[in-house]
């Protein structure tokens, strides 16, 4: 009997909650491409400059040299030509786009943990409910890209002094953009933890005492993952196109160091001479955001029980 | 309704409060202050002579209740005396901008008409394009014209207006020479040849405004159609026998409005903050302009005050969202 037709019976393979959201995100083409185009991206600007490895800052100290390779065309030499200085665009490129990717992830994993942090506060505790949501409104209220300026433009020669003119201008636009982005990630957060206060296993674990802590940790927080995922996704867009914006108001990083929005604003000088600057580093921010924007479109889907299986 | 009304009302006024000393902590309280850049070289009595012709040599919230008394009490009252032709305010000190030396207020109401032309007209007409453009992809769901206004939306709110602004300067000033890349704000409008110059500076900057406000109304206007088409109500109406028209244009889509409209007023201030970009691109000569100066210069009564404008209008168009959404869904009592 032990060993009687072991294949008798072939049960379908058990699928994790996690290969069912990825069978539902693979049925959204737009997404599949996004998700694509975000990581060709992530790879260009990742492992492209260890193959193309000029120096994205490099002025040829020799005036004649310099001025001789300035504004270039594209060619083998620069495919992408030169800038004013005699710069490689397509490392500048590049590095531009390692710090505009940085920017947003960082960013973003900074407001979605102060979001969710908030939300799961003032969704689980009644007590902190009112004040925190009053202050989500009050921060809702606020005029954010001209508090966003006025924060470049206040804190951003200190800043360069403690931490180094780069890391003291990634330091300000990070903790900036999510000190100024994580209401909605907030109020979602809330509204599914007071759903799901109400729900039966919440009930089972507190009546078998579970403390405060672990009944977020255990049962709460892995309940809220999918808005909290939909909501990080938008996050990277969001603060890449903020940086950016910043960065073309001059409020952003120094020039010695590109970003994708740096070099579009010192583009925009050169635009009737050689537009491709303002091209190059536009079409980068605009596939990075919309490759993005439908990497959180088919996750919204995926994440979806109730269209998940349809 | 009205209770409520005035209940919002009266919270505003804390919120307010709140959000004008926060602003003007920040502003205040920052290490990149530009009294802090007045050169050593200054002899110390000379410095305090500068500080205290700023008025910045007095302790921190005595000047937060100066500059709150400035900004509602006399700057109201100079309005009144200007409407009225009274001299309430005769001899009260206004908020004096650092860097022109006159009044802030004054360069604010020069700057309002043209940040209002353009981007009154671009949201204007990105929600007569966006409306029909969302109740049509709503009633043809999945249909190539729905794809294509999905893709379309997606672009319009993916790509920062600062690229489509400059895109439309290459396309249409540097190439085709139709339209010109920047804003002559002292242009006036006196016959048919100015105003067709104004039309033609204006184009581009609405446009790019319009495409990105088109955008994200047409896919509000979606969802809400697409949630008001499939209730029983539609279903009732078309058993009447009543004609197609009649049942989309009158039945959904008057029941879709309802938070599109709120969504639409929620949206005006936040088109303010858009402006800031898009003025910098074409330069005009507007508040976004004005506050970047400000900001460029270290013009910090300037700078608090402009940020100030913005969170009223923030607050007050909150407000008008939710009493709209009151007045115009008979379901929504507040009471």
């Amino acid at each position: 009997m032990t060993d009687a037709a072991p294949q008798a019976v072939k049960l379908a393979k058990p699928r994790s909650q996690w290969a069912d959201v990825w069978v539902q995100f693979k049925s959204h083409k737009g997404a599949l491409v996004g998700l694509f185009v975000f990581l060709s991206l992530a790879l260009f600007v990742s492992v492209g400059p260890l193959v193309w490895t000029k120096d994205p800052t490099f002025i040829n100290p020799d005036a004649v040299t310099m001025i001789k390779t300035r504004n270039k065309p594209p060619s083998w030499e620069f495919p992408l030509g030169t800038d004013q200085l005699g710069r490689d665009m397509l490392a500048r490129m590049m590095k531009g786009g390692q710090t505009s990717i940085a920017v947003g992830l960082t960013a973003m994993v900074i407001s979605i943990t102060l979001g969710t942090f908030i939300g799961v506060m003032a969704g689980y505790f009644k007590r902190l409910d009112n004040v925190l949501m009053r202050l989500t409104d009050l921060f809702l209220a606020l005029p954010l890209l001209p508090l966003l300026l006025v924060m470049a433009m206040l804190f951003r020669a200190p800043l360069s002094k403690a931490f180094g003119p780069e890391g003291g201008t990634f330091l300000l636009i990070v903790v900036a953009i999510g000190l100024t982005s994580w209401m909605q990630a907030a109020r979602v957060v809330r509204g599914e933890v007071l759903a799901l206060k109400e729900r039966e296993f919440v009930l089972a674990a507190r009546s078998i005492g579970t403390p405060s802590r672990r009944m977020i940790l255990r049962h709460v927080l892995p309940n809220v993952m999918s808005p909290i995922m939909v909501a990080a996704t938008l996050g990277i867009a969001n603060a890449i196109i903020t940086e950016s914006a910043l960065s073309f108001l001059g409020l952003g990083f120094p020039p010695d160091f590109p970003t994708w929005g740096r070099l579009l604003f010192d583009g925009a000088e050169y635009i009737q001479q050689y537009p491709e600057r303002v091209i190059w580093p536009g079409v980068a921010i605009s596939l990075t955001v919309l490759s993005v924007n439908y990497i959180g479109d088919g996750l919204r889907d995926a994440l979806d029980p109730r269209i998940r299986g349809r | 309704m009205l209770t409520f009304t005035l209940r919002r009302l009266l919270f505003a006024i804390p919120t307010l409060l709140l959000i004008s000393l926060l602003i003007f902590l920040l502003v205040d309280l920052a290490p990149g202050s530009p009294l802090s850049q007045i050169p050593l070289t200054v002899p110390p009595d000379v410095r305090m002579k500068i500080m205290e012709a700023m008025g910045a040599n007095e302790p921190v919230f005595v000047r937060y209740f100066l500059w709150l008394k400035q900004f509602f009490v006399v700057e109201p009252l100079v309005l009144w005396d200007h409407w009225w032709g009274t001299a309430y305010s005769a001899d009260m000190q206004r908020i004096v901008s650092w860097q022109s030396r006159s009044p802030v207020m004054d360069t604010v109401v020069q700057r309002l008409p043209q940040t209002m032309t353009v981007i009154g007209t671009s949201y204007i007409l990105g929600v007569m394009i966006a409306l029909p453009i969302g109740i049509y992809s709503a009633y043809r769901q999945y249909s190539w014209f729905d794809q294509i206004g999905t893709f379309i939306a997606m672009i319009g709110f993916s790509v920062p207006t600062f690229f489509t602004g400059l895109v439309l300067i290459l396309v249409f000033a540097v190439n085709l020479h139709w339209f010109p890349s920047i804003y002559d704000t002292s242009l006036r409008v006196t016959d048919w040849a100015s105003f067709t110059q104004q039309v033609k500076q204006m184009a581009m900057p609405v446009m790019v405004l319009a495409l990105y406000n088109a955008a994200q109304i047409s896919r509000y206007m979606r969802s809400s159609m697409l949630e008001n088409l499939g209730q029983d109500y539609v279903r009732t109406a078309r058993a009447k026998g009543l004609t197609e028209r009649i049942v989309v244009m009158k039945h959904v889509v008057r029941n879709s409005m309802i938070p599109v409209v709120t969504v639409i007023a929620l949206g005006i201030p936040s088109i303010f903050g858009g402006a800031i970009i898009t003025e910098q691109v074409f330069r005009v000569n507007g508040l976004g302009a004005l506050l970047i100066g400000a900001i460029q210069g270290s013009d910090l009564p300037t700078v608090q005050t402009l940020t100030f404008i913005f969170a009223v209008l923030i607050v007050l168009f909150n407000l008008i969202a939710d009493i709209l959404y009151g007045l115009l869904d008979p379901r929504i009592r507040y009471d």
